[in-house]
């Protein structure tokens, strides 16, 4: 238990690390304008596409539909979560000691903006905070999924 | 030493005597109930105890979805006098939900296993780290993988084999992906498999397909006035997110009904192929094998005996036997719904135990909510962010009905008094 706990604790610190590093990247780049109204717009998709399983809150449905807060898969490596979007889930997933069994659908049909904007939505709701999701990074996982 | 020993004899009597007469909580432990019931939170087991047993000297034996943090996955307790219930042991280091009490052995399950340990004349198990194992390799998927189980009066052990699937989609929840074929999925899963009581290490080859079309069942009874096994099955999840164009959120939360059924050997529910619609009272096929809400379904595909709403997962079932309760109550039956999670957006519902009334073996008039408030308030029904879910039934000697918390690991014990 204590070490799921040290585990958790890492890749908290891991994730807020990380989105230092992005703040300070993305902030001369974008506004925070770009990040808030890709936020507003994958809150929609969310609502389509994902808050049936995933709930209005994120947390999930315990035993079924993992919760999207404070974890690796939604604090760590975007690619992997586009990946995830794109070809769906179906792994046994452990989080904080408990374990979830729906597979996820893929969602091949939702666009790069789409899909963009709800990983964004998803990385910075719900008490994440990551860095953004941009539509050109969905592309090039999508290409390479082909 | 003799006055020690006549002592020690005589404690148990004494304590089972005195916690019939325990006083309810103070609140009815957060419960809303008719007239004249009470209630007590007699355990905090801090595990996740699914379905359970009380023997007729009142032991309790819980399952636990999982092991708990000293490795053990049934627990027992004993009532003491003030009413309350402690943990006096543990074994068995697999989790799971089944769990039965019949003819001297205690039946267990995991999920892909069933299991018997005999019991002395105190309903002790004698040999906890030697379960004979009586049926072995059940399939086991991700979905569904719990095995509720129950005896009937002939030597049978009848083991629910879920679905490990939706609504056997070639690609399982996938938003317009069609039912497969015939769905293969029947042939090991999705129905009631009949085993012997007592015969080890059986399989399938060894088993009987009792009745198949159950997407899932978790509560389960052997109704002994009919001499028939009732079950209730968790109907199929996402009809608006697989066929967004057919049903709104709104219908796909109202259905399809969560059903109970009587069964016979040989029946089929119709899983996949069908849901029952509990608006038109008409099996309906399944859009993913051509259904458009309104054609009906194979006219051998058997009825519902009672069409409960939608997603409410229910989790135990128990025909009520006992004398306590006032005489309305013989022979119903209490069903504990677990609570919805499928109903997002609409609010959830569900997370209480239901009484449907019976006369003469068949549900007389409606269904009524018989104990709410597990979840601590309806803010947190519709969030479903609860504080307890019902799970488990068992009725104690004395006619108290007990009611399991998967969630935070309460038990429940309900009394009347006039």
């Amino acid at each position: 238990m204590k070490r799921i706990y040290y585990l958790l604790s890492l890749l908290v610190l891991a994730g807020t690390t990380q989105l230092h590093a992005q703040t300070h990247k993305t902030a001369s780049k974008s506004p925070v304008t770009g990040l808030s109204s890709s936020v507003t717009a994958g809150k929609k998709v969310y609502t389509l596409h994902c808050l049936s399983c995933h709930m209005a809150d994120g947390g999930g449905v315990a035993n079924m539909n993992p919760p999207l807060i404070n974890t690796p898969y939604v604090l760590g490596d975007k690619n992997k979560m586009i990946q995830i979007v794109l070809k769906g889930f179906n792994e046994g997933v452990e989080i904080n000691g408990d374990t979830y069994t729906n597979p996820m659908p893929a969602q091949p049909t939702l666009t790069d903006q789409e899909i963009a904007d709800v990983l964004t939505y998803v990385r910075n709701s719900f008490g994440n905070k990551a860095g953004a999701v941009k539509a050109a990074d969905v592309k090039k996982i999508r290409a390479s999924l082909k | 030493m003799i006055l020690t020993a006549t002592l020690l004899l005589i404690a148990p009597a004494i304590k089972s005597a005195f916690y019939k007469a325990v006083s309810a909580d103070a609140d009815n432990a957060g419960l809303k109930m008719p007239t004249g019931f009470n209630a007590a939170i007699i355990a905090e087991t801090g595990a996740r105890p699914r379905h359970i047993v009380v023997t007729p000297n009142g032991l309790i034996y819980l399952k636990l979805a999982r092991p708990n943090k000293e490795g053990k996955a049934i627990l027992v307790l004993k009532q003491g006098a003030d009413g309350k219930a402690t943990i006096v042991s543990g074994f068995g280091n697999y989790g799971g939900t089944g769990i039965y009490l019949k003819n001297g052995y205690l039946y267990t399950s995991s999920n892909q296993e069933v299991f018997r340990y005999k019991v002395n004349d105190a309903y002790e198990v004698i040999n906890p780290n030697e379960p004979e194992k009586i049926v072995t390799g059940l399939k086991m998927g991700r979905q569904h993988e719990t095995k509720s189980i129950v005896l009937d009066n002939a030597g049978n052990i009848y083991v629910n084999i879920g679905a490990y699937s939706n609504s056997c989609q070639e690609k399982d929840r996938e938003k317009g992906s069609m039912g497969i074929k015939g769905c293969p999925i029947l042939d090991s899963a999705g129905g009631i498999w009949m085993f012997r009581a007592d015969k080890p290490n059986q399989t399938y080859k060894d088993g009987v397909r009792y009745t198949t079309g159950l997407r899932n069942v978790v509560g389960l009874d052997w109704n002994q006035q009919l001499n028939q096994l009732f079950v209730m099955q968790h109907g199929r999840d996402q009809l608006h997110d697989i066929f967004p164009d057919m049903y709104t959120t709104k219908e796909s939360a109202l259905l399809p009904a969560e059903c109970m059924y009587a069964l016979k050997k040989g029946d089929n529910a119709g899983w996949p192929f069908i849901y029952y619609d509990q608006f038109q009272h008409k099996k309906i096929v399944a859009p993913e094998y051509g259904g458009d809400k309104k054609k009906e379904g194979d006219k051998s595909i058997i009825d519902p005996v009672v069409a409960f709403p939608g997603h409410l997962a229910p989790n135990g079932l128990l025909f009520y036997t006992g004398n306590q309760f006032p005489e309305r109550y013989k022979n119903g039956a209490f069903i504990a719904f677990h609570g919805s999670w499928n109903r997002a957006p609409e609010p959830q519902a569900g997370f209480y135990v239901v009484f449907q009334p019976f006369k003469n073996g068949k549900p007389d008039g409606q269904w009524e909510v018989f104990a709410d408030g597990f979840s601590g308030s309806p803010e947190k029904t519709a969030s479903g962010r609860v504080d307890h879910k019902p799970c488990g039934l068992a009725q104690g000697p004395d006619g108290s009905l007990y009611v399991t918390d998967d969630t935070k690991g309460a038990l429940y014990r309900i009394s009347y008094k006039k």
